[in-house]
């Protein structure tokens, strides 16, 4: 650990993959747009489309209602750095990267979960009735994700006997091909808390602006200009971080181990490929699914949680032996 | 001893044993009549699969045969009976949510830890391997008890008895690879003059009563005070 | 190493407690309060410096052959253990002491209310730092029936209320029981060691069956003054009616000390653990934690609120615990070393933050007598100073990076993902799931912070003494302000605190985590680097350099005007919305409400009159399970003897002489 540490190229890679997430998260965002477009029979905007948005809210002033406090102006800064650092840390392109070192899964976690606390605020901030409603919410779906994603996290974490996820990604790429019932169900688990913090149907619908039962988009509704930017490209960027973290551990092969020119460049073209297949599977899953009622989200993340404790428990009674 | 050091298929065996025992999770708290129906098919495909996968893995061709057997018999047969059955009970819409699913989820889980502690001390195996799948098949067997007692439609009752069923066989193909092919005959056709039995006692049931909530048979005893 | 600087300096905190003791009963009244606290913070101040020498391992003892009975000599042993909790004791103090002067303002010419209220403050953290120092049982109990009697006549300050005096009664019948169960624990082991000091307890070989025995007197006795769940009944009753400051001592630090009896008794005196004692902690610990968040959830009183997230971290810090236990036990040492200095550094980190936010409810309390979270709104504006304090509670109890109780909820998780080290199958997959619980209680805390946060802090107030709030003076905002910095220190700085913290394995085992700080101060290693890393110091510069570019890069842009305007709201609100319409603590958490609904008594009712009124009342299930039962049992026991009481003086002497008759029958 110490060599990598003190090696100014690693902390320069692990800079540029920072830089890349930031870069790739509305690309993938468009994509999923574009693919469930065109499963529509829409033709769909164009790929650059979220890039042209943000510039345009980056260029526009600010409004800010007049009953809201520093905490509003404060927040979009908080959710996108937080969201940015849990970027950073995650296995992008190679392993064995220093910043991986930063924080384990459980910190990333901890990151989100920082995010999601100031963006409820800012939600509630400004005292109208969707931003109460939509914060309340958040945290409802949120309090019954986490022990799901900490448990499927969990699984992997025993598996590997750590919880740092580039070692769990290079422990899996180590293994080789080993057909694991707890990883199955890991994945089931994780794929499904990802749909909810995401925002995804069938839980949230990221593409509605008023729906009395929208979460996300009723926390910003009174973000705009460049606040809304941010609050738009963490968004994103967690679409993203999910998307990889999926991709990455559970079919880590193509991912860079050593720092080689060519090696990275697999591991680019891997993660594109992987990202691009999730990004086509979850644009039909949304075509092909209706949004639920509020109160079955619990039901859905009830599955997601006994998917994980499936997980651990096939892990413990098949996988390990006594 | 680590699933690292086996080959792939016996791997892919126990994925395949996982996969049964979240069918019978599923089972537990699906709540539409019809979906539950589907999922005991499911229930019997995985097992068909673990058995043609096992006697690959063994060279014992008979279980292909068995494997076969449930095929036709638990993934198709059954299914289409009891899809028939509803149908002609107009019951296609039916829906019974459990009262507490997390705490019968929790219940479940508990029950897959116990049989887990039960199993451990059992040593004289020649695979400890096979026992930790023993603990999956007495858990199915044990969580297809727990769906008799929570549900209170009659069909689905039935179905957690078939799911008991395959929870014994899983334990027979992976402990023993097996059992004789007389037997496992003898089984199946029991299993088939069940389902066929509780069809018939369905019609009478539903007339009589004029619904499949068990729980309403308890009125049959208040008449018969009166 | 025996330091007389130090055991000097512990003395000197004692005297001066009891100075300041007399100085609140016999004391001028001009400026009387000022000088009260001055002589308490002194004390404090030499009580933390103290703790810090025996944790850097200037450990002291003494014994008083003066006190105590004559056969039986009172002992003071400062070890490292005792340091850390009189560190943790010293440094609450020095908050409230800088924080006191200004709330009791309005008691200034209430001579008998500051006499009484300075008086037993003094006694109460008197009575805890003894607890902490005793070497022996003797002066172990009557310690701790100072602290507790101390902190009753705390509770009753206000009596005018009959409910007041319903809580201090309930608080002081749970503590004696309490004591006395601790006391029978101190009894079986001072029977097999031959003596009520420490040391010779310590050598005492005991039988499992009587370990088993002296474990669960002293579980049930700690649990009954930590708050575990069910024994927690008292602890929402009594915590929010005492004054703030006390009510943030009693939170604070009077539930720490248990956890130090607990730990005392158990890691240090018992001799070998057995792991199915760690089951039982585990489990109760988990289900505390998360029935403390759930029925704090349904709160819309904030001190009360405050007092059952108490129960929560009481919870978590007995989820490390158990977790030593159990691998200590199994013969890990290092995981349980971990589930150890866990559970000590959630002890630290839950006393800075709760006293930190019920300092900060009781500023609120101070400038506008307000406790119900659903008449507050818009305090932010009103007092900055404590709103960012608060906020940064907020953070720190809803276990957020980079905050402290992040690092202590991620340690305990690290002991819990070491299961795969043990044997046994179902302990690998049952401490997950307990860990599983302690993520939901996380999560549900923070729910319940974002909603305490947003309700009383942001937006319109909903009542008018909540508008005319002004900000807290500057005494209040010291003392708060201090918790505050210490919250953020301790979190982003973990590596220096537990290499503070390892001098307690160290005593106790002879083992430390000498991993978690060997890759340098900026890297929390806890067993290995490729277990788990964390670089909080990391973490705060980063949020920063964002923060900083994205300021910066904006400017460059200009496009840095803002316009205020009324709220967009989808086009709802026409005008400003009213206070009244926004949304309400109960109606925030009325999902939460819905889906936990079976663990409520809920009582829930709907009057469709002209207008439409709805009341909800949220009772505690422990109530009805567990407490009425017993009540029952002993009204039953009761009436059973009660025909001893026939109320003839004859039948009572007979009674006499039949127990002389046994006794000496007995002695012969």
């Amino acid at each position: 650990m110490a060599d990598l540490l003190n090696s100014p190229a690693a902390w320069g890679l692990a800079l540029v993959q920072g830089l890349l997430f930031l870069l790739a998260a509305p690309l993938l965002t468009a994509w999923v747009r574009r693919v469930k477009a065109r499963l529509q029979n829409r033709r769909g905007a164009p790929l650059l489309q979220p890039y042209r948005d943000l510039y345009k809210l980056f260029a526009k002033e600010a409004m800010v209602a007049r009953t809201t406090s520093g905490l509003f102006l404060a927040a979009p800064y908080i959710v996108f750095g937080s969201t940015l650092l849990a970027g950073a840390v995650v296995p992008l392109l190679a392993v064995n990267l220093p910043t991986a070192a930063i924080a384990d899964v459980i910190v990333l976690a901890g990151f989100f979960a920082l995010g999601r606390f100031f963006l409820t605020l800012a939600g509630m901030d400004a005292g109208t009735a969707f931003g109460g409603m939509g914060a309340s919410r958040e945290m409802l779906v949120s309090a019954l994700a986490e022990p799901a994603l900490l448990m499927a996290v969990f699984t992997l974490a025993m598996t590997a006997h750590s919880t740092n996820l580039s070692s769990v990604v290079a422990y899996q790429l180590d293994a080789g091909l080993v057909l694991r019932p707890s990883y199955l169900f890991a994945l089931l688990g994780l794929v499904l808390v990802a749909i909810a913090e995401t925002g995804r149907i069938p839980v949230d619908n990221p593409a509605t602006h008023l729906e009395l039962t929208m979460i996300h988009e009723a926390m910003i509704l009174e973000y705009s200009g460049r606040h809304l930017a941010l609050m738009e490209g963490a968004a994103q960027l967690k679409l993203m971080i999910y998307g990889v973290l999926i991709s990455n551990i559970f079919f880590p092969w193509g991912i860079a181990t050593e720092f080689t020119p060519a090696a990275l460049l697999l591991g680019l073209v891997a993660i594109t490929a992987k990202l691009a297949l999730l990004g086509v599977l979850l644009a039909v899953a949304e075509t092909v699914l209706a949004k639920m009622r509020l109160f079955r989200a619990p039901e859905f993340l009830n599955m997601a949680l006994l998917f994980s404790v499936l997980g651990l428990l096939s892990h413990v009674i098949l996988e390990v032996g006594a | 001893m680590s699933i690292t050091q086996l080959s792939l298929l016996e791997q892919a065996v126990f994925v395949l044993a996982a996969l049964v025992l979240f069918t019978s999770f599923a089972l537990l708290g699906q709540a539409r009549l019809l979906s539950t129906i589907h999922l005991f098919a499911w229930q019997g495909l995985a097992l068909a699969l673990v058995s043609s996968l096992v006697a690959t893995a063994t060279n014992e061709p008979h279980l292909y045969l068995s494997a076969l057997l449930t095929l036709s018999l638990k993934a198709l047969l059954i299914p289409w009976m009891l899809h028939r059955l509803v149908r002609r009970l107009e019951l296609e819409r039916h829906a019974e949510p459990l009262r507490h699913p997390v705490m019968v989820m929790l219940a479940g889980t508990a029950l897959v830890i116990f049989s887990y502690w039960i199993v451990l001390p059992i040593e004289r195996l020649e695979l400890a391997a096979t026992r930790n799948i023993i603990a999956i098949s007495l858990a199915v067997i044990l969580i297809g008890l727990l769906i008799m007692v929570m549900r209170r439609q009659a069909v689905i009752k039935v179905i957690g008895f078939m799911s008991m069923e395959n929870g014994l066989f899983l334990a027979a193909v992976a402990a023993t690879h097996g059992m004789p092919l007389v037997v496992e005959l003898g089984v199946a056709f029991d299993v088939l003059i069940a389902a066929v039995l509780f069809g018939v006692f369905f019609f009478h049931i539903s007339e009589s009563i004029e619904s499949l909530d068990v729980d309403r048979l308890n009125r049959l005893r208040a008449r018969d005070k009166s | 190493m025996n330091s007389p600087i130090v055991l000097a300096l512990t003395h000197l905190s004692l005297v001066l407690l009891l100075v300041a003791a007399l100085w609140a009963v016999i004391g001028p009244q001009a400026r009387g309060r000022h000088i009260f606290f001055g002589v308490l913070l002194l004390a404090s101040l030499s009580a933390l410096v103290a703790g810090l020498g025996a944790l850097l391992g200037h450990t002291a003892s003494a014994e008083y052959p003066a006190l105590g009975l004559p056969w039986l000599h009172w002992h003071l042993t400062l070890d490292p253990l005792a340091g850390f909790f009189l560190a943790l004791i010293g440094l609450i103090s020095t908050a409230v002491s800088l924080y006191g002067p200004d709330y009791l303002l309005e008691h200034r010419h209430d001579r008998t209310a500051l006499g009484h209220l300075g008086f037993f403050t003094a006694l109460f953290v008197l009575g805890m730092e003894l607890v902490v120092l005793a070497g022996d049982a003797f002066a172990f109990m009557v310690a701790w029936e100072l602290m507790s009697l101390a902190s009753y006549f705390l509770v009753v300050f206000r009596h005018e209320q009959a409910a007041n005096r319903r809580a201090a009664f309930l608080y002081l019948l749970m503590a004696q029981i309490g004591g006395l169960f601790i006391l029978l624990g101190f009894g079986v082991l001072a029977s097999f060691g031959g003596g009520f000091a420490f040391d010779a307890m310590r050598e005492a070989v005991l039988s499992p069956l009587w370990a088993s025995v002296a474990f669960g007197l002293a579980f049930v006795g700690f649990g009954m003054k930590a708050g575990l769940v069910p024994l927690h009944a008292w602890l929402p009753e009594a915590h929010p009616v005492a004054p703030s400051h006390v009510s943030a001592l009693m939170s604070g630090v009077m539930l720490k000390v248990a956890v130090y009896g607990f730990i005392r008794f158990v890691f240090d005196l018992i001799g070998d653990l057995q792991w199915q004692w760690g089951v039982v902690v585990l489990a109760v610990g988990s289900v505390s934690a998360l029935m403390g968040v759930l029925y704090a959830l349904m709160q819309h009183d904030l001190k009360r609120l405050l007092a059952y997230h108490s129960v929560e971290n009481i919870g978590i810090i007995f989820i490390g615990l158990g977790l030593g236990i159990i691998f200590l036990a199994s013969g890990q040492p290092l995981p349980g070393v971990l589930g150890l200095v866990a559970a000590l550094y959630h002890c630290l980190n839950h006393a800075l933050f709760k006293s930190l936010l019920f300092l900060g409810a009781g500023a609120i309390l101070h400038t506008s007598h307000e406790r119900d979270l659903e008449r507050m709104g818009g305090l932010l504006r009103r007092m900055p100073w404590t709103g960012l304090f608060f906020l940064v509670g907020c953070l720190s109890i809803s276990a957020l990076p980079p905050f402290n109780g992040f690092v202590s909820e991620w340690l305990t998780f690290q002991t819990a993902l070491q299961a795969w080290s043990l044997e046994g199958g179902v302990m690998r997959s049952l401490i997950p799931i307990a860990a599983a619980m302690l993520a939901l209680t996380g999560a549900l805390a923070a729910a319940c912070f974002v909603k305490v946060y947003g309700v009383a802090f942001l937006w319109q107030a909903r009542s008018r003494p909540v508008r005319r709030a002004r900000p807290t003076p500057l005494g209040m905002r010291l003392g708060q302000g201090l918790l505050a910095l210490l919250c953020l220190l301790a979190g982003v700085f973990p590596t220096g605190l537990l290499q503070l913290l390892d001098a307690v394995p160290q005593q106790l085992f002879g083992q430390g985590l000498t991993e978690a700080t060997a890759h340098g101060w900026l890297w929390l290693t806890p067993l290995s680097a490729r277990t788990a890393s964390y670089a909080a110091p990391i973490v705060v510069i980063a949020l920063a350099a964002v923060w900083l570019l994205g300021v910066w890069w904006l400017r460059r842009l200009a496009v840095n005007r803002i316009r205020v305007y009324d709220p967009w709201d989808c086009g709802f609100a026409s005008s400003i919305p009213r206070p009244s319409m926004q949304y309400t603590a109960t109606a925030f958490t009325q999902p939460i409400r819905r889906i936990f609904g079976v663990l409520f008594h809920l009582d829930e009712r709907v009057e469709r009159g002209e207008e439409i009124r709805y009341q909800l009342q949220v009772g505690d299930r422990a109530w009805g399970l567990f407490y009425q039962p017993v009540e029952r049992i002993i009204r039953a026991a009761a009436r059973r003897i009660g025909f001893l009481q026939s109320g003839q003086v004859r039948v009572y002497l007979g009674g006499a002489l039949m127990t002389l008759l046994v006794l000496l029958w007995l002695i012969s």
